[in-house]
């Protein structure tokens, strides 16, 4: 009875699935920067990220979650995607990211975000956009956490 | 994989005709098709879709006579508080109460709210207790651990046991002299049990304590009477039960509602005002502050019509079973089923999952066969926490659902394997 729904199957792409079941960067890391968990109260998907840095890179990752798969996929991802990059490439990932979940994928440099790319069907899922951005969000939490930290403690220091 | 759902196919059923498809052309929304394929709408449990006679009734009140209830002298008024408190006395024959005994709210969350801040803020101390169950919808749980915050009363729990039923064994130890208020609900809007609602009144009243029966999930499904289960209160919503958003009903035994304080005070609830002082009306308006959902109270009545051309009787059949058709189909293809196992315990709500699909992907590869179902922790986060997940898929039946309903579930539901292997 079924026809093949071609929605379906952009959205759930091989490598997103593939990210879903085996999801990268899972576990601890030794003495992390900074961890962070992200929720999201309507569905109840959890990420949490530790992040340790070195030299203004970003030296290890490490993403925890559980959900659907497009929220785990996505965190997976980037966790593959993070390490040596430093604040600026970062941020430039995250909106990249963005983009493309607003659909607008002719605009986004797609040799920049890594297994990201695959989550362009996620945009025609306006309810599903969240479970997207979700280890995003939450790592740009961690990083402004690391920053106002690292900028207070600045200050601190040149106080004394 | 191949699955046999023929063999399950509806031939074993001789259901009733006068539920199904039978009463879809009374609700317009049916002629709607969803991603191009028709609409199976399984969500029924969050809200249920609207008759005719309901919409043409808000859109009557609109055309023809609206105006503030109440005080007005004028035709168009006096039409207006007729026809509101119709309804009343609707509600009140359909749960055999007085009318003094409903009182209209915005919702069953606002109804309960009503209890605890009209009723057990000014009953309780910090030496007694109140007792909910594991399985509250977060409508009856948040207002509770407000309240107690505030007071300090303690906040006891009766225990879920695995096969999602509440375990009662240690009833009267939970249930003592200290216990100032019961608060349950009648039928999980997760697992779909069905509580003893009545034995557990029962129980509460041995000792002295009130019952609130949050019967937002059990009205549509099963034929409510008050005095039977004898709770003291009673919480249920109208837009569950194909009336329109927006209306929630609180009943009150006479005496309870007349020691209960307005928890709203403003125009309307009042007798006598002076610039010092206040005296209130009387039950049940003395709750109902401000100008009301006027239009939806009104069009409720037309669903509370429709329903009692509905033989309940003969609904719960019906329903049962699409409950046993859907459950041995899940269980055929590999779903886990939440709460009991026995569909004869439980009402048109079915909670399910999957070792390897997450609910959210379930709903949205349903949601492309045209499927409603709801995913997520569905308003009971300690209960999912109980059972050790973070969400469920949920299917949940109406009047107007059927067999072929059930089987396109299924048959989609098949298709989650082609992605989630």
């Amino acid at each position: 009875m079924n026809k093949k729904i071609p929605e379906l199957d952009t959205l759930y792409r091989e490598i997103i699935l593939d990210h879903y079941k085996c999801p990268r960067g899972r576990g601890k890391i030794e003495c992390p920067d900074i961890t962070f968990d992200g929720y999201n109260p309507v569905c109840g998907d959890e990420v949490n990220i530790s992040l340790k840095f070195n030299d203004g890179k970003i030296e290890e990752v490490a993403v925890n979650a559980t959900g659907c798969a497009i929220s785990v996929a996505a965190g997976s991802m980037l966790a593959e995607l993070l390490p040596g990059k430093n604040m600026e490439e970062i941020r430039e990932i995250g909106a990249q990211f963005q983009k493309l979940l607003q659909g607008e994928e002719k605009n986004v440099n797609l040799d920049k975000i890594g297994d990201l790319d695959t989550m362009e069907g996620v945009s025609k899922f306006p309810v599903r956009i969240k479970c997207a951005l979700l280890a995003w969000k939450t790592i740009e939490h961690a990083l402004q956490k690391h920053s106002d930290e690292h900028h207070s403690h600045t200050k601190t220091t040149v106080i004394e | 994989m191949k699955q046999d759902i023929a063999l399950l196919k509806r031939d074993h059923y001789k259901y009733d005709n006068h539920f199904g498809s039978d009463l879809r052309s009374d609700f317009p929304i049916f002629s709607r098709k969803i991603h191009g394929k028709k609409l199976v709408y399984l969500d029924n449990a969050a809200t249920t879709q609207k008759p005719e006679s309901v919409i043409e009734a808000l859109s009557k009140y609109y055309k023809r006579f609206n105006a503030n209830i109440h005080r007005g002298i004028h035709k168009l008024a006096e039409e207006a508080t007729t026809a509101y408190e119709e309804t009343r006395k609707a509600v009140a024959n359909f749960i055999n109460t007085d009318e003094k005994n409903i009182v209209f709210a915005r919702n069953a969350t606002e109804s309960i709210n009503l209890v605890v801040l009209g009723w057990a803020s000014n009953h309780t101390t910090r030496e007694d207790e109140i007792l909910i169950t594991e399985m509250e919808h977060h409508s009856n749980l948040v207002p509770w651990i407000m309240l107690s915050k505030k007071i300090g009363f303690k906040l006891r729990y009766i225990p879920v046991t695995d096969e999602g039923e509440l375990n009662i064994s240690n009833i009267d130890n939970l249930i003592n002299e200290k216990t100032k208020l019961v608060s349950l609900t009648h039928v999980s809007n997760v697992l779909g049990t069905i509580n003893p609602v009545k034995q557990i009144t029962a129980a509460a009243h041995k000792v002295g304590a009130k019952v609130l029966i949050d019967a937002a999930q059990s009205i549509p499904h099963l034929k409510i009477d008050v005095k039977e289960i004898g709770c003291d209160f009673m919480a249920f919503s109208a837009h569950k039960m194909l009336g329109p958003t927006g209306v929630g009903v609180l009943y009150g035994k006479t005496e309870i509602l007349q020691e209960m304080q307005p928890v709203y005070g403003g125009g309307e609830m009042i007798e006598r005002v002076t610039y010092e002082d206040a005296t209130y009306n009387e039950i049940p308006w003395r709750f109902e502050a401000g100008t009301q959902n006027i239009a939806d109270v009104i069009a409720f009545k037309s669903a509370l019509e429709y329903l009692q051309k509905i033989n309940y009787e003969k609904a719960r059949q019906h329903e049962l079973k699409l409950i046993k058709h859907t459950m041995e189909g899940l269980n055929k293809l590999g779903f886990k089923i939440l709460g009991p196992t026995e569909s004869s315990e439980r009402i048109g709500v079915i909670s399910f999952m999957d070792d390897v699909a997450h609910p959210h992907d379930i709903a949205t590869i349903l949601d492309q066969h045209g499927v409603a179902i709801r995913a997520g922790h569905h308003c009971a986060q300690p209960l999912m926490r109980k059972f050790g997940v973070n969400a469920t898929a949920r299917a949940s039946f109406y009047i107007y659902n059927d067999m072929d309903d059930v089987d396109t579930l299924l048959e989609s539901l098949k298709e989650v394997r082609k992605y989630f292997e």
